[in-house]
């Protein structure tokens, strides 16, 4: 166990509050609007007191007023934040850790209070502060990044006046100059042509640029807490980095407390000194960041390890273990990857996409507008070699999706040719295109879209089979539970509803439906992204065993490159409609060739800590 | 350690926590296998609102079924002729309990024949417009493109006239029945249900699920009648029972306006609060009786849609 | 800004096209032929002969069709069958009082409905809220004729504190450049005549603002309960605002973007009622003049005043696009 983590004298946060008070209070600008140059209020970092807590948090419980009574959503919970520190909160979600994080906010939603314990905050007690006092505090003292950068700036009000009004409503400013300082604070974030943005609106904003003005937002008062709620979990990765290093590096130097809330056991590892490890609303281990990870005490944290899919280097072995193995080296070994690609179908390549566009024209949004083209693929050429994995990673808007679409034959290539199995896709008639489903199936990323609400489990798997005329009722009864229970799913969950299911269990329906037909080749569009991770360890661990089952073919559809190490043998890397690299997972993981897939591969948190460990 | 012998998230322990937190409905494993439509049921049957509503619209109905047996007089008697001076309308008495209209009818027994001829009205026009409506949502959202764009623009068309003076118009072309107030408040219900079928049903053929079921290889008809169809009824539903009670009010409204034919005298509430405004000032329960009758009657329907809509609403079954 | 306009005006041609198509229809679908219809019942064989020739009713369909649209391009409406003038004459004598009567009817469903609706939102299951929504409930329920009658009686035959019918004291001596009423008075400075005028409008403004009162209220509280949720309104208190600066900036001001889509479609609801309710009260308006223009079969008038009020309440629903506009920047700068 680690100091941060042992038993604090409760004594100690009062004691030590004046001095946190004092030693911060030129990094918070003075209530008075000054007049002097707004430069002097950063770069008077003090001197950190070795033993500055800032926040310490003692028993907390937080309950929830539902219809079924008090629902405790975090017991117990006591960690501590000291001055210029960053302590990660890991769980997935459910697990509390948002709800801890709002409760040190006074943000918790109205039917949430604190039920019991402490909230220290220099001298205060947060958790029984007044209204009044709290939103005092929020702003100055205490600062917030929240998650989701789409809904956290109010859509129909200019970012820059968004800022403005925090630095007004807090006496920091005065009107006439917050928005020099605005324009600072947005410049500091690594805001491009700051003054010019501060008088956009949202929905003129990228996604990464509206975090950076939350996080210019949440550090307008120079708070000595800040809480960084899953700040880029909502980004795309390459993003992702450049966002978290600019946080860093601000908190750094306004030597910021940070308290950061995350689902993600790498980025936890990469960025925080300490980190607290949640499930089920109780802090289940904390200590140092290396100690928790290299050593962790608590089963969850083990568990957790064991399924963080940035921290696992090697591919699930369930399929290399067994007989399959000469067919993978065949498919893998295959002289000359490229070459081979746009050579003649041999019986291996199950399927095969020859440099395959797919153009949409998009409307005009006006009456007389011009419809343009938007080129969503661009000479795409790929083969799946039968019973391999084939992966496709690219950021949100790289055509990855659209690729799938078109091998799944719901959308059409407006260039170029898709052959399976030596037939070519989409050529035939109604007949052929019927035959081809049962060949091929999807699975969706959303768990919670991706089944019939109205339709039971039993439903949901019986119903290709019902479309495809197997066999009686019977028989059709036969061969749903066999389906269930290869993706291990009891029986009595066959006559629940989707609603009743959590995001694993209905993957897990979805992809014994996609099995009934006994498909050849299952396409995983974005499988595995919604889910917690360890949840999302078991779906991968599922779907590997069932390749090696049944022989199956993957082509995955994925934005996390950690997935692609997991599951894949052969990877390619999309970026606006390109294939910009492609080869073995080792090959292009080891040694990636182009600059793109070496900032894919540089985001993925926790990356450098695995070198280290 | 393999991952699979975990029971730690995927299962169903975590979720019970994650329930309670927010707030969402069952208690676990009571209600297991219950379809949304079964959920919405049971919800409903607590609700004291919809129990409202539910005993409103069953009396209503009742005394609509039950007329011949409950009205002490027929709807075209006139009892009370002789009794009835230009001056004096005579007020609640043993016989009459609720007293004698201008023409000497019983306003008791007209209420209740009332509520009949306000049934028929209520269902039958939103019947029609339901399935007229249906059947042109149903045409766009099927065939898609240039018939949506024709059934779409008839639907602006149709919504660009406010909705009682289409009525009217249609009235005055279906001529002086009671038919032709049917005819009236269903075609104007037609555009309002085949607009909001037709969303529905766009907003789901989005859905995975549909996108799932086409990759199963189910044709467009069998994925649009067992998956987008039923998954889009929803709202139509409710608008249909919020349309029993417009079509209930409209219905009296057309009356007041003179539309629908018959006699002055007839035992319909719109009517009968049309007869009244002469009275008002001798005999104002002749107008609030009946209007009463319109309001509560309105009212139970509308109490219902609203709590079969919070019922079904997906917002109130997920979170929050 | 402007495009949005120009194509919302160029949308509505169509739309009026149309809408002539269906009038044109309409007219021929009439009981007893369109000469009939447009001469009224008592017409001779005569005067039928003659219109029909006139009108070109024994020529072919499209014929008729161009020259029926002809005639609507000219502003000739027709000639209403009742009173003999002119169908365009009649409504713009009459359309000021109903302006009139459905301003004043928005005034009270927006004046009450936001405040009330925000309260119950902010306080939700209070005792204010539930009363709020039960008072909706009630509202959309009770009919406007009938509510116009129950407040005519009470308030007009009973306690006599306003008057029963009319749009002014006909004793009253008061001249009418604008045909606006109130705002004739207050022009020429007859301020009583504005006065009697204004009170002349409360009932039936009450009566007609009932529905729409309990649609606003519902809509905003139904709004203001989702924004207040909202992740950005988080982030505002997050970052300590002032609370006066958070419900007027960030929360009111996010909740009237579905209210004011809402308020718009209340103009058609207003028109409809305005039949009812200045029939009531005896009120000179477009709506009472259709009603009796519906009991006497008076086509030619109901032909022109559907297609005008049509007309009037796309406007108003292309100006509550473009105010709508205003408010959110999302559609103001769409390219």
């Amino acid at each position: 166990m680690s100091d941060t983590a042992d038993q604090k004298t409760p004594g100690t946060a009062p004691d030590a509050a004046p001095a946190t008070a004092a030693a911060t209070a030129p990094a918070t600008a003075p209530d008075t609007v000054p007049d002097s140059v707004p430069d002097a209020v950063p770069d008077s970092v003090p001197d950190a007191v070795p033993d500055d807590v800032v926040l310490r948090v003692e028993d907390l419980c937080v309950d929830f007023r539902t219809e079924n009574g008090a629902a405790r959503a975090v017991s117990n919970a006591s960690l501590t934040v000291k001055r210029g520190q960053t302590v990660a909160i890991v769980g997935e979600s459910g697990s509390g850790k948002t709800t801890l994080a709002m409760a040190v906010l006074g943000l918790l939603a109205s039917n949430g209070s604190v039920a019991e314990g402490h909230i220290w905050f220099k001298d205060e007690d947060l958790g029984h502060v007044s209204a009044q006092r709290m939103a005092q505090l929020r702003g100055t003292e205490l600062g917030l990044v929240p998650q989701d950068p789409m809904t956290n700036l109010d859509p129909i009000m200019r970012i820059g006046q968004q800022i403005d009004e925090g630095l007004i409503d807090n006496g920091l400013r005065s009107r006439r100059d917050a928005r020099t300082r605005t324009v600072e604070l947005l410049d500091e974030v690594g805001l491009p042509d700051a003054g010019r943005r501060a008088s956009q609106y949202p929905h003129e904003f990228s996604g990464g640029m509206r975090q950076r003005a939350l996080i210019a937002m949440g550090l307008s008062g120079r708070p000595a807490l800040l809480v960084a709620d899953e700040p880029t979990s909502a980004l795309d990765v390459t993003v992702q980095r450049g966002i978290l290093d600019q946080l860093a590096g601000l908190t750094e130097d306004l030597g910021t407390a940070v308290l950061l809330i995350t689902h993600d056991l790498g980025l936890a590892a990469e960025r925080a000194d300490v980190v607290v490890v949640m499930y089920h609303g109780e802090i289940v281990e904390q200590g140092p960041a290396r100690q928790v990870l290299t050593a962790p005490q608590h089963e969850y944290t083990k568990r957790l390890m064991a399924a963080a899919p940035s921290l696992a280097s090697r591919r699930i072995e369930i399929a290399r273990e067994r007989g399959l193995e000469d067919v993978l080296d065949d498919a893998l070994l295959a002289p000359g990857e490229d070459a081979a690609a746009n050579g003649a179908p041999d019986a291996d390549v199950l399927v095969s996409v020859k440099d395959v566009s797919k153009v949409f024209s998009i409307r005009g949004s006006g009456l007389l507008s011009r419809s343009r083209d938007f080129t969503a693929v661009d000479g795409v050429s790929l083969d799946i070699p039968r019973g391999s994995t084939v992966a496709v990673v690219g950021e949100s808007g790289s055509g990855k999706s659209t690729l799938a679409r078109m091998i799944l034959d719901i959308e059409k290539p407006t260039t170029g040719s898709i052959t399976f199995d030596g037939g070519l896709v989409g050529a035939g008639g109604h007949k052929d295109q019927i035959a081809y489903r049962r060949r091929v199936q999807p699975v969706f990323q959303d768990p919670y879209s991706s089944l019939d609400p109205l339709y039971s489990v039993f439903r949901a798997i019986e119903e290709p089979l019902r479309a495809h005329s197997y066999g009686d009722v019977a028989k059709r009864r036969a061969r749903v539970e066999e389906l269930a229970d290869q993706v291990a799913l009891s029986k009595s969950q066959l006559q629940r509803f989707p609603a009743e299911l959590s995001g694993g269990q209905r993957q897990r329906v979805a992809i014994a439906r996609a099995l009934a037909l006994s498909p050849e080749l299952v396409v995983c569009d974005e499988a595995v992204s919604a889910l917690d991770v360890v949840v999302q360890a078991q779906i991968l661990q599922l779907l590997a065993g069932l390749q090696e089952e049944l022989g199956l073919t993957y082509l995955f559809i994925t934005h996390d490159l950690a997935v692609v190490r997991q599951i894949a043998d052969r990877v390619l890397v999309m970026q606006e409609g390109r294939v910009v690299e492609e080869g073995t997972v080792d090959t292009v993981f080891d040694s990636p060739a182009t600059d793109y897939t070496r900032a894919l591969l540089d985001a993925i948190p926790g990356r450098d800590l695995e070198l280290a460990l | 350690m393999s991952a699979n012998e975990l029971p730690l998230t995927d299962g169903a322990a975590a979720e019970p926590l994650r329930t309670s937190i927010h707030g969402d409905g069952p208690g676990g494993e009571d209600h297991a296998g219950e379809g949304v439509w079964a959920r919405a049921w049971r919800t409903l049957r607590k609700n004291p609102v919809a129990i409202t509503g539910f005993v409103i619209v069953a009396v209503f109905v009742l005394v609509a079924l039950l007329a011949p047996w409950l009205a002490p007089y027929g709807p075209d008697e006139l009892p009370g002729r002789a009794e009835i001076r230009p001056t004096e309308i005579p007020g609640p008495s043993a016989e009459y309990p609720l007293g004698l209209d201008r023409y000497g009818g019983d306003v008791l027994s007209k209420l209740i024949w009332g509520a009949r001829a306000s049934l028929l009205v209520g269902v039958l026009s939103t019947l029609f417009g339901l399935v007229g409506g249906m059947a042109l949502g149903l045409l766009a959202g099927w065939f898609g493109k240039w018939v949506d764009f024709g059934a779409m623009r008839l639907v602006d068309l149709m919504l660009s006239v406010p909705s009682l003076l289409l009525a009217v118009s249609i009235a005055a072309i279906a001529g002086q029945t009671s038919m032709s107030v049917i005819v009236a408040i269903a075609v104007v219900q037609v555009p309002i249900f085949a607009r909001l079928l037709r969303g529905s049903m766009l907003a789901q053929r989005g859905q995975d699920y549909v996108l799932a079921a086409s990759a199963l290889g189910l044709s467009r008809r069998s994925v649009t009648m067992s998956h987008v169809l039923p998954n889009s009824v929803g709202p139509v539903i409710v608008q249909a029972t919020l349309t029993l009670a417009t079509a209930v009010i409209e219905a009296a409204a057309l009356s007041y306006l003179g539309l629908g034919g018959g006699e002055p005298s007839t035992a319909e509430w719109g009517r009968m609060l049309v007869a009244a405004q002469q009275e008002l000032a001798v005999a104002p329960r002749l107008a609030i009786l009946p209007g009463i009758c319109i309001a509560v009657t309105a009212l139970g329907f509308t109490l219902v849609g609203e709590s079969l809509r919070e019922a079904l609403d997906p917002r109130n079954r997920t979170r929050r | 800004m402007l495009r949005l306009i120009v194509q919302r005006l160029l949308l509505l041609i169509p739309l009026l096209l149309g809408l002539s198509v269906l009038l044109f229809a309409w007219v021929r679908a009439l009981p007893g032929g369109p000469a009939t219809a447009l001469l009224g019942e008592r017409a001779t064989p005569e005067a039928i002969a003659r219109i029909n020739t006139l009108y070109g009713f024994d020529q072919p369909i499209p014929v008729q069709y161009l020259k029926y649209l002809t005639r609507l391009l000219q502003g000739d409406f027709g000639v209403s069958t009742r009173t003999g003038r002119p169908v365009l004459d009649e409504f713009m004598t009459r359309f000021p009082a109903t302006i009139e009567l459905t301003v004043v009817a928005l005034v009270i469903a927006i004046g009450i409905g936001i405040p009330l609706g925000y309260i119950a939102a902010r306080r939700a299951g209070s005792f204010i809220d539930h009363s709020s929504v039960v008072a909706s409930l009630i509202g959309v329920t009770v009919p406007v004729f009938f509510l116009a009658f129950i407040l005519k009686y009470i308030f007009a035959v009973e306690l006599g504190w306003f008057p029963s019918t009319g749009r002014q004291d006909p004793t009253m001596v008061a001249t009418h450049p604008t045909n606006f009423y109130v705002l004739d008075g207050l022009l020429t400075g007859e301020w009583d005549a504005a006065w009697d005028a204004l009170v002349h409008l409360i009932l039936p403004g009450i009566a007609l603002g009932s529905i729409p009162l309990a649609i606003v209220t519902r809509m905003t509280r139904a709004a203001v309960s989702e924004v207040q949720n909202a992740d950005y309104v988080r982030t505002a208190r997050a970052k300590g605002i002032k609370p006066a600066r958070l419900r007027g900036e960030h929360i009111l001001r996010n909740s009237m973007l579905p209210v004011l889509t809402t308020i718009g479609l209340q103009v058609g609801l207003l028109l409809s009622g305005a039949v009812l309710t200045e029939t009531v009260f005896a009120f000179a308006g477009i709506g009472s003049f259709l009603a009796e223009a519906v009991f006497n079969a008076d086509y030619p008038v109901m032909q022109g005043f559907v297609l005008m009020i049509a007309i009037v309440y796309a406007l108003v629903n292309l100006l509550v696009d473009v105010s709508y506009g205003l408010i959110d920047p999302r559609l103001r700068r769409q390219q």
